[in-house]
């Protein structure tokens, strides 16, 4: 085991399947500099055909990525922000996650589209939206959502070997994290979600940022008596079910906790699985803990106040316990 | 291009393939009419010379890209009737095992990557397989087919840029039939030439008379050179015209948009009658042999709706497969 950081978490993954894999090869904006980090470095390793920059032009090097998959290679593609996701929205939807199935299971789709996402400081509401619930709606795509370092690397790597187009959504405020990751070839499988801490009064699902808040929370209300068991899908699709929902039964409590928006995310979305499979497993109603439905706003205050935090993910755990 | 620069057997090949286009869509067309056909159906029915032309500058390892007006670029990919046929009809024996439709007949062990139903959304999809092609010292094309209405998509300009900065092994085959939907291109296209945005993006840009075949076959053939030496992408604009409406069937909602006249002006100019004229004046094909290929895409083109209406429905198990890889 080592402690990384969340970025070179990225990094690793990258340069793992890159070496591993000589068809991987990685584009997007300023991949070569790697400006937030991810991807520097990389360059001097694999050169300049396997680390391209692109122009500003999603659309156009996002299906160039989904092109580049079909006709043999493993692209990973890299998306700055998960907002600029609108602007090559056609050819996720569309075509990423179509195509496949379209064809009556010709086509070959194993791409890896990286983004950041979510609040991150005053970076207002273009910089900083969640973006995967309308993903989430859309068949076909793939969506792991890693919340640690150790988590990051493993779920990146195993989206880079899967044959069907993978959405890593990292969150921005992650980037300044760091975690353990086990020695050697570490994969996490997609699919399958993590007990981050085990408890047995109240399960916190929580997704992506809202981990690391979920388990404050968590030290806190033990203090209260109160056992929280915090529950990571990791990937949204496909979905833990089973972690889920068991995680429900030995509880029956739960609060769901995610950066989205409350109506149509993936907090609604979980709430309506477990409803649907665990209703008899509940003890109480499910409360979800969401951005409100607004876009975010720049101010600080502003910011903060429509972002979901500790202190709300608290009050709906004591709701639940009264 | 001469007829005496390319082989006998090229050419009745050509031919056969145009034959095959306009036979298969007339024979489409009508059974849509009969209601044999769900969805909504586009033929290419007067554009024959483009993708015979072109594809014939193309080997299996070829890619292309296709459009909602795909059925020609398949057949001439080398697309069998019968699959194809069967998929247009929603059988469990289509291309697609049903679940793709005219819009979306593809093979990919053919190198189609994609007809679409999303205009301009192919085009960027070529431009990755001439991406991909550059990994292996641009050892296949990728040819985009497109229409005019696509070159006003920000996928045709961004894709342009890309593949000239990257000099990827990449042909645009803008088939210009003089309509984008039901809007001439004239009103909706700020240039007269499509070729010339080739300029935008540092490529050569070409016209050519897209109802002749020999002549959009020659222009090809310089591309293809061109995309496998590594010298990057041409756009190539072929001029045609769309003799059928945008959608079959669109008498029953749209009206009358196009001048009569200006229909039947352009099919005086029948790409399939001008190559059969050109292959009369050759001297060495007789007419005997055209019609020996019209009657055997006849019976091969009966074959095929015997075999789409005798094929299953999907099972509906299938509406679930194929999401995911397995």
């Amino acid at each position: 085991m080592r402690d990384i950081g969340f970025i070179e978490a990225i990094n690793e993954a990258l340069g793992e399947e890159m070496e591993r894999d000589p068809s991987v090869f990685i584009m997007g904006e300023d991949v070569k500099l790697g400006a937030f980090g991810a991807t520097r470095g990389l360059i001097d390793k694999f050169g300049p055909q396997r680390v391209r920059n692109t122009p500003i032009s999603e659309a156009g090097f996002a299906g160039a990525g989904i092109g580049a998959a079909m006709a043999g290679m493993r692209p990973v593609v890299e998306i700055e922000f998960a907002s600029f996701f609108y602007c090559c929205w056609d050819q996720i939807c569309n075509q990423a996650g179509k195509l496949r199935y379209m064809s009556g299971g010709q086509a070959r789709m194993p791409i890896t589209f990286r983004c950041v996402f979510g609040a991150m400081g005053s970076a207002a509401a273009q910089h900083s939206e969640v973006v995967y619930p309308q993903l989430l709606a859309a068949p076909g795509l793939k969506i792991v959502v890693p919340s640690d370092a150790g988590d990051m690397k493993g779920l990146l790597k195993a989206a880079i070997r899967d044959d069907d187009p993978v959405l890593v959504f990292e969150h921005g405020r992650l980037g300044f994290t760091r975690g353990t990751v086990p020695d050697g070839d570490h994969l996490v499988p997609l699919g399958k979600g993590a007990v981050k801490r085990a408890g047995t009064d109240v399960t916190i699902v929580a997704i992506g940022a809202m981990v690391p808040k979920a388990l404050t929370v968590a030290d806190e209300v033990a203090k209260d008596g109160i056992s929280v068991e915090v529950f990571d899908p990791r990937s949204l699709v496909p979905l833990d079910e089973d972690g889920l929902l068991a995680s429900v039964a030995k509880t029956g409590r739960v609060i769901i906790a995610d950066e989205g928006h409350l109506r149509g995310g993936a907090a609604a979305d979980l709430a309506a699985i477990i409803i649907d499979k665990g209703f008899d497993s509940l003890n109480a109603p499910i409360k979800r803990v969401t951005a409100l439905d607004t876009p975010i706003p720049f101010s600080p205050p502003l910011e903060e106040f429509v972002l979901p935090n500790e202190a709300k993910i608290k009050a709906a755990v004591l709701a639940v316990m009264a | 291009m001469d007829t005496s620069a390319v082989p006998k057997e090229k050419l009745l090949d050509m031919y056969r393939t145009m034959v095959k286009i306009r036979r298969f869509e007339e024979t489409v067309r009508d059974l849509f009419f009969q209601g044999q056909i769900p969805g909504f159906v586009h033929v290419s029915i007067g554009e024959e010379a483009v993708p015979t032309g072109v594809c014939a500058a193309l080997t299996d390892d070829d890619y292309i890209t296709t459009t909602h007006r795909g059925h020609g670029h398949m057949l001439a990919k080398g697309g069998e009737l019968k699959p194809m046929m069967a998929e247009i009809f929603g059988r469990a024996t289509g291309y697609c095992k049903g679940k793709g439709g005219s819009m979306h007949i593809v093979s990919y062990e053919l190198g189609i990557l994609g007809a679409n139903g999303i205009v301009g959304a192919g085009i960027p999809i070529a431009t990755g397989a001439a991406l991909a092609s550059s990994f292996r010292n641009n050892t296949a094309v990728a040819v985009s087919f497109f229409g005019d209405g696509a070159s006003n998509e920000g996928t045709f300009h961004e894709s342009l840029n890309l593949a000239s900065l990257w000099h990827l092994p990449a042909i645009y085959v803008c088939q210009n039939n003089a309509y984008a939907e039901f809007t001439p291109t004239a009103e909706s296209t700020s240039v007269k030439d499509i070729a010339v945005r080739g300029v935008a993006y540092g490529i050569p840009g070409v016209v050519v008379d897209g109802n002749d075949v020999l002549a959009v076959h020659e222009v090809m053939l310089t591309a293809v050179q061109r995309a496998k030496r590594g010298e990057g992408p041409t756009l190539i604009e072929a001029k045609t015209y769309r003799w059928e409406g945008h959608v079959v069937g669109e008498q029953a909602f749209v009206g009358e948009y196009r001048d009569p006249e200006e229909v039947e002006a352009a099919k005086r100019r029948c790409p399939i009658a001008l190559f059969a004229q050109k292959l009369a004046a050759t001297g060495f094909v007789e007419a005997a042999e055209l019609s020996r290929i019209e009657s055997e895409v006849e019976r091969e083109l009966q074959d095929a709706i015997a075999f789409a209406q005798s094929s299953p429905l999907p099972d509906l198990a299938e509406a679930t497969r194929d999401v995911f890889a397995a």
